[in-house]
Order: C-alpha cells, then structure tokens, then sequence
C-alpha cells in the first residue's frame, strides 16, 4: 500500500506511523470528564469501510495528516487537508 | 465424552471399504428459536457451545457460522499454545486453558496433535533476563512450570540460533515453559464442533448474521441471511469483527480490527524441536508436524479488514527469522496468509456481559486467541448460563478501562495508537 | 526400460557443450539448456523420487514450474523441482524422501498401510492410552514427515533486494506477453517483462514451429533493442500487493548462488502468465513414466526427448493432440484414448494421416509397472492393453490466476472451458492469453496487444504506435474440452494430488464426512498444502467434490490463492537486513572513543553503549563497584549522548510544556532547568527528563532513552494534529548532540578545570542552573544536574565536538583522578539515589505508584489528569515504589523476584516485585528498587523476596529508596 504524503506524494506505507481514527474528538486541553476522555481514548467506531483515521510520514517529512481510506479493500479514497 | 474414533474403527473401516463414517458433525436446518444463539463457528464459538451443553446441560443451542467452521483466526494462526502469563487476571485463566488442551483430544475424541514440546522464548540483555525472570517465578508460584536457562543452556537447547559475534542482539539466555507446544487449530475445530453435535447442538454453515432482534435493551434474536432466528440469550465470539457485529445491537467496543500474518515454509525433516520465541522482536517459530515451520511476527500496525498483508512486514518477519535462525535463509517461504484480529488497548480479552441484557461479548482476542480456545469456551458457556463472570474471567469485562483497570501484560500501554 | 531417448538433432539444447553433475552422488550428463529433469529423462532415469506419505515411486509429471514429485536437495537447499533447475558444471542433486534410494525405498512399507492412512487419518487415533500419548506418537510422525534435510548450518550468501519502477509489468513472455511488451514498449513507456522460464517465448518455446520461433526471435530482438524495456528472465512474480506493489523474486543464473528480489512499483500490470495443464485421475496415474501432455511436448520440442517407441496419449479435450502428431512426427508410435465421443474431424483426419490410433469414450483404467510404467490397460468403449514408454495425459487447461486472486478479487469458473478465469482487475490492471482462456496463438497475440493498448489508454499516453504483425502460422482451432475430472470413489490408487498423496478415495471420505467446503476438503485431505502448492490439483479436486455435493464448481468455489506463486528462499526476502544489519546499529559520537580505550559495549535497544570499562574490572560484577567508588569519591564522566533530546521553540513553548508535564512548566525562570514527568492520555506515566529554560521562547527537553522516538512523535502528534494554535515548533536533538555526565564530589574542581573562563561556582551555577557557554567556538550547554545524586554536571554540546571535549575534560582532569564510567555503574548509581529508569517507567505504572504523585500540580490541567484518578489506579493497595535492602549477607538479590509478607504464604502473584537490584558500596550490602503492595506504608517491615526458579527466597527489609543523601546535601554542596 501507498499512502499520499501531502508534502511528499505517494509513499510506501513502511515509511508512516499509523496514529488511529481521526474522527474522535478529543477533549479542550483541561475539559472533558472521565467518561469523556475514555470514550475518546479507549472506544473506537472501528467500522468496515470508509475510516478517517492520522498518518505521520515518520521517515519522511514527519508530518502528520489525516486520510480517508477504505479499510475493507486498503483503498486510499483521498485526503484530508 | 464425545466417541466413536479410535484404532479399532479405523481398522473396521479399512477392512470393510465400503463402510461409510458418520458426517463429523450433523448439518441441520436452523430452528425458529433457541435457548442460546452464538454467533460465530470458530473455535471459541463451538467450545462453547460445547461447554454450554456438557458443564451446564444446555443443548437447545446453535451456533451460526458466516461461512465454514473455523473459517475465520481458528484456521489462521501459527498454533501456539502456552501460559505464561504474569498479570493477576491472566496468570490462572491461561493455565486453566493449558489443562484443558492436555487432555483436550481425550474429551473430544479427536486427536488434537497437542503437543507439548515446549516453548523457549530467548532474552536479548541482562534486563530481559529479569524481566523474564519475573514472569517465571509468577508462573513458578502458581503452579505453572519454567526454567529459566543462561546463554549455554540456551544453546544446548536450540544450537541453531545465532551465537556468533555477527548477532546483531545476542543471545542472553532464555526462559522456557516445557509443558508449552502447539496444537492442530483445525483438529481442535473440528473435534469441538463434532463433540458438541452429538451432544445436540446445531451447528449452522453459510448462515451470516445480519442483525439484532431487540426489545428494548435485551436481545431476543438474531436475522441472519437464512431467516430470523430467536433466541433467549445471544454470544457473540467472532473476534476480528467483533465492532462490526457488535454495532448491530447499538455498541460501540474498545477494539480496533488489525492484521497478523503468519508464515510457512516448505517441509522439512524435524530441524526445530521448540516453539521458539525472541525478546528482541515480536517473532514466534515452531515446526508443524508435517515438517514446515510455521511463524510470525508482529500486527502490520494499521486497521484493516482485507486479510491480505503488506510485503514490508513480510520482510520485517523475515529478517527476524534470518537473524534469529540463519538457517531459516535457505528454508523455502511456501505460503503466507493474514487474520483480522480484535486489538484492544491492553492487548487482554473480553470474556463477559454486555450493557445489552442477554447479550455476551467473547472477543479482543489480540495475538492470543488460540492458546485461550478452550478456557474461553469454558468461561464464556458460564458467563451464558449463569448470566454473571467465573472467577476465572471476572477481569476480561469491558468497563475495565472506564475503572483503570487494564490488563497489560507487558507493560507498553495502548496498542490500537502505538506501533 | 522404457522412457525417453534423445533424439540426434532438434531441441533447444547446445549438443556441444556437455556438462558433467552429480546425481545421489554419481556422474551424470546433460547439455546446456537442460534442466536437472530433462537431463535425468536423457540418462533413462524415469524414477527419480517417492511420494510424502505412501512413498510411491514417482516420476516427473510436468516440465515447469508447477512439479510436483520431482523435487531434489540442490546443494544445501532441499526441494528443489528439477523441472525448474538449470544443470551447471559442478551441480549436485540429491533425491529426497527415500532410503536407501527411490529406486528401493524401504520406507515403501508405507503404502501397505494405505487403507488405513486416508484422510482423516491422524485425527482419529493416536490418542490412547493415556492423556499425552500423542506426545509417544509425535516424533516418529515427525520423522516421517517433511521432505528433503534442511542443513542446520548459517547461510553465508548474501541477498540483494532492489526496488524499481515501471510504467507497464508485464507477466509472462509468451504470444500474449510479447505483443503486449511490444506495444507498451514502441510507445517509448518504461516496461519490465518478467519470465519465470530462462528463455524468453512461453508456450512458444514448446511448440516446434519454424514460423513461430521466427515471430519469436523478432520479437524479442526488437525488445532487446528499446532502451525502455527491461526483460527479465528466471524471474518469478511472486506476489502483487496492495497498491500494485509486484514482487519478483530473479534465480540465478546456473552456477550462481544468490536469488535476488525486485520489488516494482508497477502504474499497470499486464497479465499473461498462461496456463497450467491439469492431470487425469485414473488408478496408478502417479506412475513415473506417467506425464501431462504438454509435458511431453515440452520436452521433445526444447529437449530433443521422446518416448522410446510408443507413447499413449489420454485426454479429454483438444490440446493433447499437438502433443500426440508431433510425437508421431517424431517417429513414435501413439495411441490415443479419447475420452470424449470423438474429437472434431479436423483432428480426427490429421491423426488417420499420421497413423495413430484413436479410441473414442476411452480412459485409462490402470498403469500396468511398479516402479515405472510399461503397459496402459484403456477402459471404457475400448479395453484393451497397450505396451507404453510414455503415458501422457491433459484433463484440460488451468489459467494461472494465482497473481490475479492476491489484491482479493476471486476467480469465476467458466464451464464452457471448464476453468477458473480471473474475476476480474483492479484499475490498470489488464489481461491476456491462455490467462484469459484464450489458448490460440493468433489470439493471444491480439490480446496481448489490446492489453498493451489498454495499457497506454490508462496511462493517457497518446502515441500512436504500430501494430503487432501477426505470426505466420494458419488460423487457431477453436479449443474443446468436455470436463472429465474423475470420479471421486474407492480407487485408493487414483491420485489427485500426487505430492501429498491425496487421492479420488479421500476425496470421498471428506464428503461422507462432511468436510464440504473446499478450504475444509482441503485441510482435511492436505490437497494442495505441497510445495507445489495444488497447482495440478486443486482444481480437479474441487470439481470432484461439486460433483459429490450435486453443485457447480462456480457454487463450491476455490481454495484462496495465496502468494507466492512459487516458494521462496526466506534468505531472499530478507535481503541483507540480517544478522548484524537485522537492524540498524545506533552509536553514541563517543562510540569511537569509548572503543578505543578499552570498554565492553552491550546493546540498549538500537543503541550500543558503554557498559564498563577495562579500568574498573574484567567483569561487570567487578568493573561497576569500581566506577560507582569513583563517583561517590572522586569524580567520573559518562556518554549520556543517547538520552533523547528534543528543542522546543516559539512563543507558546512555555505554555506546551506546562500542558505536557503534569508539574508546571510555565514559569520555569531562564537558566534553569527542571525534573518533569509526562503521562498518556490514559493517565499512566509516558516519560521522565529534565528540561531546561534556555530563553523566553526556548526549552531544551530530554528524554529517556528508550522513548525517545515516541516523545518526539507524540509531540508532533499534539501539536499538528490537536493544537496547531499554538506557535511552538521541535526538532530533534538526539543525533546531532551529545552528551555527558561529570559526577562526584570532584566535578564542580573538574568543571572549573575544563571551563576556566566560566563561572561555575555554587552561585554561578546553582543546582538545576543551566547556563550555555562558547568553548572552542562552539557552543557548550551546562546543566547542574544529577541522576548519581552527587554533585554533578551534564555537558552537552554538538555531536562532531563530543569526542574533543570529552578528552579535554579527562584530560584536564587528570590530577584529580578522573575516569570514564559505563552504563551498568550509571544505573547502578541511581538506584542508591532512588531514581526511577525504565524497569520502573513501564506502561502499568502510575504518577503515585513511582511516589511521584506529589510533583502533581492540583490546579492546572495537564496531559492524562483525568483518566489518572480512575478508581482502580487510585486504590490504596496498588503496589508503589519502595527501597530494598537484603538482610541476609552473603547472599544475593535478584531482579525480577517476586516480594512477600513475612508470614504470607509463598505462592500466587505476591505483593510485588523487584525492579532494579545493585550492590551498594555505600551501604555495603544489596540494596533494590521495588514495587510493593501498599509501598512505604510498610516501611521498615522485613519481607521475603522469593526466587523460585532459583529455588531461593531471601530477607529484606522494606525501607526509603532513596538510600543515600536524603537530605540532598551532596546535590546541593
């Protein structure tokens, strides 16, 4: 699988750190409560099919970007400013 | 006791050609209801099923199966099994589950090829050694076999691994559990899955779960692809999909569906007489009895459904190998496949009840779901029955991470994030 | 004998150049262009190996890739076909699976036992008497099992992996793939034609065509010649990948040791890697003498081999009938058992001209030959027996969809062809030829072209490019077959799957069974688990069970194709990244230094380091009470340069920090610095370090060394992906720093000596000061801080300066007794301080559990503040940190016991356990690092510390860790 650096084009998948599902929303820095921040930290959606999820081109540029991809066919279905 | 194989029939049947064996296990037409529905014909499935009818005389039972028994982690992985395990939660679950494998293709009448060759997992530096050490004075205090051998000893034990100067982690010593080994994942399914058809349960193929039949918050069946079925009380034991089947009764879980792959060479003359294991790496190697040796490593490290694995890992797992075994450099890779694996963030189970009313959660197996087959039956049939956690699984529950109380049994905190 | 004779003139082999091998020991002959199999064929050897299970004599079935008896050791490599291996000067091959030898094979005995050792067998008994008996049975099962000697010895050769790129791969080199690399390639794209074969031209090879081989060699003369085309021969695309990643694995050429491995990035893939003849299954068919069809033609047309005098053809479909007039041509005398009604007329008249006999709605009924086969015993309309040299056999054609299944698109079986076709492509993925099922020449050259030109379309190339000129060659036949599998049923001699001995019986009792599903009939039988990977099999085997089961093949579907396509050296995988190279070594820039003057390094994940040096002792035991005296009286120096060390800068760095440590950061004044510990979002602790305030907008953090990496990501993570207001930016120090640590009561005299111009007095540089100095023109970061507990200083600086500065600092030294000391001292030292490391850091460990809970701020949010105090990680049983001291002399205290009460019972998990032991020399006794139930709530308790793989358990008394300079009088001198 290739993943599209925003900075640096298409690059194998070797060279990012995969950070998990972009959509859940963390808590303001200092709000949130217990229960909150577990559901963000320990709950995930996890769905078969289109999944937003952060990528940081680790060997790369050291970027982090969020992506859209399909995780039943490994399909990259365009990224995310 | 399930019955019926032995040498004696096979020598019958071989004298009289002709004479048809009896269908493994029976292929009924589902009912309307059942008294208990599981959803899932792995091997944590039909255990409990097994154990459903024969600890708690449950037999009205069915479990449903997507496509093939065994289709899913139960036929996928490298067949591994062990206790060693230090954590308080785990320590005594995982023993439980080596005893059963010990006298696992007595109960079901199938031979297993349970084979307690031993597994040996070598340290890479002195503070591996004691970290190892730890784990084994745990197992040691609970009754647990392990010795724990120096650099020599190691090699005594596997002269093939690398002791020259051009290891790049050298071998420190090793801890080894010799009542460890491997087993034959499909015997194991196919042998629980014909135990509990005699035992009357309804094994039901190419039946696909497509929801949940609620009633306000409990479950009262199932729609599956060969119509509804009723049910009084609903297990779900379908790890690497659990978040998908769990969605069709409103819950959200704290997995996340990841890829392991697992390898096989071409078959050779027994070379590897251990399940070997490295400290350096993720990295586990055994040889099947059929002669190839059989090995993985780590998760590829993102999510994913697609039981296909990316090449880059493949060559992590085998430069592992090379490095760990340099003759593995000459060994023929004949075969590589993937399983779809529940992570949790602790990296341990559940084993437990669910928000919704009478609807069972067995799932989060993580790397370890095989070893566990048969003590998860077991506790999860209880959980069923008794609509409350054995001793044995009372931390595998799903509030743990609400209560601070994960099970991490070495110490590297969230998975699903860190790679 | 029967078998094959060489024929004095034709085949593809150089008669000139004969080369001399060894086989089982002994001499043997061939020509160059002869593979191990057609050379032993040549020397009239017909059985060449024994089966896995029943250890049958058996034979070459094929002359490619998908051999499944033919397998040999090659040098240290075990199961090598010899359809596959090029013979070389010097080759030697041994047979495998048989003793003495496949020509009297003891363990033949075997097959006596067949009626017993179906399918299923194992699973069935070996269970009694007793609940481990398994494990009595097991070794000798083992022995049985497996095929050639794996050489437990180190492989030396080394593997090289490279990566390409290309426009248009394309997969195979017959009339499909050449038309296609032709078009991709006159369109100036950039193409790699990957051959498994040595010569290029696929099924071309083996058709004896004068017209063809013409077309052939103007082909690849043209391809030779375009500087945009690579052609790879020996190459065998193993396995395509997520994102058209294909992965060729390149033989080497004859002679050479080492496989090679491409990985090409391919922006379209062309399919055209043909089709796989299929076996008949009749009784006996594994009888060596006993071929495919297309084998046999193989042979003749590239060998010059053909059957001594009479060969036997039985096919159910059009293609064994190039195979039966060629052998007739040949001079052989054939027969033919059609087992259809009759085959069209064309054929029908061609074969009258020839001679040969046809027996329509005929099959072979049984090989009559033990160890090879002699006569055919024809059943059906017709039964009579035939004296034969050669059985060939085609039960129809397999496309090899094997490449076209990894991305997870499934085959669909197409019952007019009675095969598996792809299902379909990914976008830029196109196919052609006997792939397709499209088996004539003039076709499969159209198709070849068409998919180049479907190439060039998705690749938006607009170059017009000239088409492909067609061979000279008549107009194709139509392709016939009426699917004849075999009937699955009480022949246990009727071989499905020839390397795993599965045949037509098991295949039954799997469906008595209920072992229905292909992947069940499969794992139940071992169909298609050979090193051939069910290449001849499956697909008759699958059929079979449709059949049992009254369904379509289409409906039972098929085993999932898995890479590789053909096995391969796990050596080649790896390529160079083993052994040392396994992974990447990290060295401190001291590294060198430390090398040269005498010091034992020992790995710290990537990292070597100094462990101890020769100074101090032979033996670490010996060597770090030493360098720990040094530093308690004197002064030492240690390499620190692998501690992560990370600048944060702008603005909002003091508010970044105060948002990170869960003690505050914010007000830090300027030249200072300050111990912070970070936590997960889960509330348990990440990282430990000290940072320093440099400037306003300026911090200098360090990490442990072992989180360093994760450090630097996660504050990436928060900063890009969670707080990108905030203007703070970090790089990474780590490399392009280094550092050391100047400890002992000594070092402020030895700072002083080092640094003459700077103030470096108590005031001028008071505990937790920071000040940067330029020393040599370069920048000098100085930090007052102490892991030992001593007086102490970090010095950090660029790393291409370490090296002189840290010989400065010895040298200048000097007079005060200074030394270097090592990383089992360094972490010897901090126990006695009470220091936590990374044996305490692990992720189960909480703020209050290392006793740090303290350091806290109440009223600030930082990182992980509200899932810390979730119930559990606030119970007042949790185990926390205490300081151990042995009470016993004179024995020892190991790392990784497990602690007791004194009148607890010695079993369970205890209420703790040991972390970090060492010899204190201020103490003069063991002293450790704990957790413990409860923690220093008992202190002053005695405790018992059990050892049980040891069978030891020893007296401690549980007391402060911090065993010296409570008071932190040294620290603050």
């Amino acid at each position: 699988m290739r993943l599209p650096c925003p900075y640096c084009g298409d690059r194998d998948v070797s060279e990012f750190r995969y950070g998990g599902d972009a959509s859940r929303q963390r808590p303001a820095h200092g709000a949130g409560s217990a229960k909150e921040w577990h559901d963000y930290y320990f709950v995930f959606d996890n769905p078969k099919g289109a999944h937003t999820e952060h990528w940081q081109h680790v060997l790369g540029c050291r970027q982090w970007f969020t992506l859209n991809r399909d995780t039943a066919r490994n399909e990259i279905l365009g990224g995310e400013e | 006791m399930a019955k019926g194989y032995s040498v004696f029939s096979l020598l019958k049947h071989a004298l009289k050609p002709d004479s048809a064996w009896p269908q493994a296990w029976e292929k009924p037409q589902p009912r309307s209801s059942y008294d208990v529905v599981i959803i899932g014909g792995g091997g944590h499935g039909l255990a409990t099923a097994y154990y459903l009818a024969k600890n708690h005389g449950i037999t009205n039972v069915a479990v449903l199966e997507r496509s093939y028994i065994g289709s899913g982690n139960a036929g996928r992985n490298t067949t591994i099994i062990r206790s060693n395990y230090m954590i308080g939660g785990n320590t005594n679950f995982f023993e439980f589950s080596l005893k059963l494998w010990e006298g696992l293709s007595h109960e079901l009448n199938y031979n297993c090829m349970v084979s307690h060759r031993g597994q040996v997992v070598v340290a890479v530096s002195p503070v591996q050694m004691d970290v190892f050490a730890r784990r084994g004075n745990i197992m040691r205090l609970n009754g647990i076999d392990a010795e724990l051998l120096d650099r020599g000893e190691t090699q005594k034990l596997l002269p093939y691994l690398d002791y020259s100067k051009e290891a790049r982690f050298p071998v420190w010593g090793a801890i080894h559990q010799p009542r460890a080994g491997t087993a034959r994942h499909d015997a194991m399914v196919w042998g629980y899955a014909r135990a509990a058809s005699q035992l009357g349960v309804h094994i039901i193929e190419n039946c696909e779960v497509t929801g949940m039949v609620m009633d306000g918050n409990r479950v009262t069946g199932v729609e599956t692809t060969r119509g509804r079925i009723n049910a009084g009380k609903v297990g779900i034991a379908v790890a690497g999909h659990s978040s998908h089947v769990a969605r069709m009764a409103g819950l959200k879980l704290p997995v996340e569906s990841h890829i392991l792959q697992a390898f096989v060479t071409e078959p050779v003359k027994p070379i590897v007489h251990h399940v070997v294991s490295w400290g350096a790496e993720l990295f586990y190697l055994s040889q099947s009895d059929k002669g190839g040796l059989v090995f993985g490593g780590h998760i590829d490290g993102f999510n994913t459904y697609t039981q296909r694995g990316q090449f880059f890992k493949i060559r992590d797992v085998m430069e592992c190998a090379v490095s760990l075994m340099p003759f593995m450099s000459r060994m023929r890779l004949l075969r590589h496949w993937g399983g779809i694996q529940d992570m949790t963030p602790d990296g341990s189970p559940f084993i437990c009840r669910t928000p919704v009313d009478k609807l069972y959660l067995n799932g989060g197996w993580c790397y370890q779901g095989f070893k566990a087959t048969p003590a998860s039956g077991w506790t999860f049939a209880h959980t069923i029955a008794h609509d409350a956690e054995h001793d044995l699984n009372r931390d595998f529950t799903l509030d743990r991470f609400e209560k601070g109380g994960e099970l991490d049994e070495f110490g590297i905190g969230n998975w699903t994030y860190k790679q | 004998m029967t078998g094959f004779r060489r024929l004095d003139t034709g085949g593809r082999i150089d008669r000139g150049k004969t080369i001399t091998f060894t086989y089982d020991g002994s001499r043997a002959f061939g020509f160059a262009g002869d593979t191990l199999a057609s050379a032993l064929l040549a020397s009239g050897r017909v059985l060449v190996a024994r089966s896995f299970k029943y250890h049958r004599p058996r034979g070459f079935l094929s002359a490619g890739p998908e051999e499944p008896n033919g397998l040999f050791t090659v040098g240290d490599e075990p199961n090598t076909p010899g359809t596959l291996c090029e013979i070389h000067e010097g080759l030697a091959a041994k047979s495998q699976n048989a003793w003495p030898s496949p020509d009297f094979d003891l363990m033949a005995i075997n097959g006596l036992a067949s009626p017993i050792f179906g399918a299923g067998f194992y699973y069935k008994t070996f269970m009694g008497p007793f609940r481990k008996s398994w494990m009595f049975y097991e070794p000798f099962i083992r022995k049985a099992a497996g095929l050639g000697i794996a050489s437990a010895s180190a492989d030396k050769t080394r593997h090289d992996v490279s990566h390409g790129f290309c426009d248009v791969l394309v997969v195979g080199s017959g009339p499909a793939g050449l038309a296609a690399a032709l078009t991709a390639g006159r369109a100036g794209l950039r193409v790699v034609l990957a051959e498994l074969d040595f010569e290029l031209g696929g099924s071309l090879l083996s058709a004896g065509s004068e017209a063809l081989e013409h077309w052939r060699k103007e082909a690849i003369s043209e391809l030779e010649a375009l500087k945009n085309v690579r052609l790879l021969t020996r190459a065998a695309v193993q396995g395509l990948y997520d994102g058209n990643q294909v992965v060729v694995q390149r033989r080497p050429e004859p002679g050479q040791s080492a496989a090679t491995l491409e990985i090409i990035r391919a922006r379209t893939i062309i399919h055209a890697g043909g089709a796989t003849e299929r076996p008949l299954v009749f009784q006996n068919n594994d009888r060596p003498g006993v071929m495919l069809a297309s084998a046999v033609r193989s042979y003749l047309h590239r060998h010059a081999l053909v059957p001594k005098s009479q060969a036997v053809v039985v096919t159910n479909n059009d293609s064994a009938y190039a195979t039966a007039f060629d052998l007739a041509e040949a001079g052989v005398a054939v027969t033919i058992a059609e087992l259809r009604a009759a085959p069209s007329g064309d054929l029908l008249a061609r074969a009258a001209q020839l001679g040969i006999a046809i027996f329509p709605n005929t099959g072979v009924a049984d090989v009559v030959g033990d160890k090879q086969l002699r006569q055919v015993k024809l059943g059906g309309r017709h039964s009579v027996t035939i004296d034969c040299d050669v059985l060939a056999m085609s039960g129809g054609w397999s496309p090899n969809v094997h490449l076209t299944s990894h991305g997870g698109i499934k085959p669909k079986f197409d019952e007019s062809l009675a095969a598996f076709l792809p299902g379909g492509f990914a976008a830029g993925q196109f196919g052609a030829g006997a792939l397709m099922g499209t088996f004539g020449l003039l076709a499969s050259v159209r198709e070849g072209e068409a998919a180049g030109q479907a190439a060039l379309a998705f690749l938006g190339s607009k170059k017009q490019v000239r088409p492909v000129d067609a061979p000279g060659i008549r107009e194709d036949r139509a392709y016939a077959i009426s699917p004849v599998w075999g009937t699955a049923g009480p022949k246990t001699k009727a071989f499905v799957d020839f390397q795993n001995d599965v045949t037509a019986k098991d295949v039954a009792t799997a469906h008595q069974e209920g072992y229905l599903s292909v992947e069940h009939l499969k794992r139940y039988t071992t169909l298609g688990m050979g090193t051939d990977q069910g290449k001849t099999s499956n697909i008759n085997a699958l059929a079979m069970m449709a059949d049992l089961r009254g369904l379509s093949v289409n409906e039972t579907g098929t085993t999932t194709f898995r890479p590789p396509y053909l096995p391969l050296t796990v050596g080649a995988i790896a390529g160079r990244s083993v052994g040392h190279h396994f992974r990447p070594t990290r060295r401190s820039p001291l590294h060198d230094w430390h090398a040269a003057h005498g010091v034992t390094f020992i790995e710290a994940g990537l990292w070597m380091r100094a462990w101890y040096y020769d100074w101090a002792g032979r033996t670490p035991e010996e060597a770090y009470v030493r360098e720990m005296e040094l530093v308690r009286k004197g002064v030492g120096l240690a390499d620190v340069s692998t501690l992560g060390k990370i600048d944060v800068q702008g603005p909002d760095a003091a508010e970044f920090l105060n948002r990170l440590y869960v003690n505050g950061f914010a007000k830090l004044p300027v030249g200072k610095a300050r111990y912070g510990v970070m936590l997960n979002d889960d509330g348990v602790v990440l990282d430990d370090g000290t940072t320093s305030r440099i400037s306003d907008t300026q911090f200098y953090m360090t990490t442990t060394t072992a989180q360093a990496g994760e450090v630097m990501s996660w504050l990436e993570y928060l900063l890009q992906c969670h707080w990108p207001e905030l203007k703070v930016h970090v790089a990474s120090l780590t490399d392009e720093w280094g550092g050391m640590a100047l400890s002992g009561p000594k070092s402020r005299e030895a700072l002083q000596l080092a640094f003459p111009e700077a103030d470096v007095s108590h005031d001028g540089l008071p505990y937790m000061g920071v000040k940067d100095i330029t020393f040599g023109g370069t920048t000098v970061r100085l930090m007052r801080l102490s892991f030992s507990g001593e007086l102490a200083y970090e010095i950090h600086c660029p790393a291409d300066f370490v090296i002189a500065l840290w010989e400065h600092v010895l040298k200048v030294a000097d007079p005060l007794g200074i030394k270097p000391y090592g990383l089992e001292a360094l972490a010897s030292l901090r126990i006695e301080k009470g220091h936590v490391a990374g044996l305490e850091l692990d992720h189960r460990n909480t703020l209050d559990d290392l006793g740090l809970g303290k350091m806290a701020a109440r009223e600030k949010p930082y990182i992980g503040k509200e899932l810390r105090f979730r119930e559990k990680l606030q119970a007042p049983d949790r185990w926390s940190l205490v300081g151990l001291e042995l009470m016993e002399p004179g024995k020892k205290l190991r790392g990784g016991s497990i602690l007791f009460a004194a009148a607890d019972e010695i079993k369970g998990h205890g209420r703790g356990y040991i972390t970090s032991v060492t010899w204190s020399t201020e103490l003069n006794k063991f002293i450790a690092l704990g957790l413990y139930q409860g923690g220093l709530k008992h202190e002053g308790e005695e405790i018992v510390a059990a050892f049980p793989l040891k069978n030891e358990q020893v007296k401690l008394k549980i007391v402060s860790p911090h065993f010296i300079d409570r008071e932190g009088a040294r620290l603050h001198a």
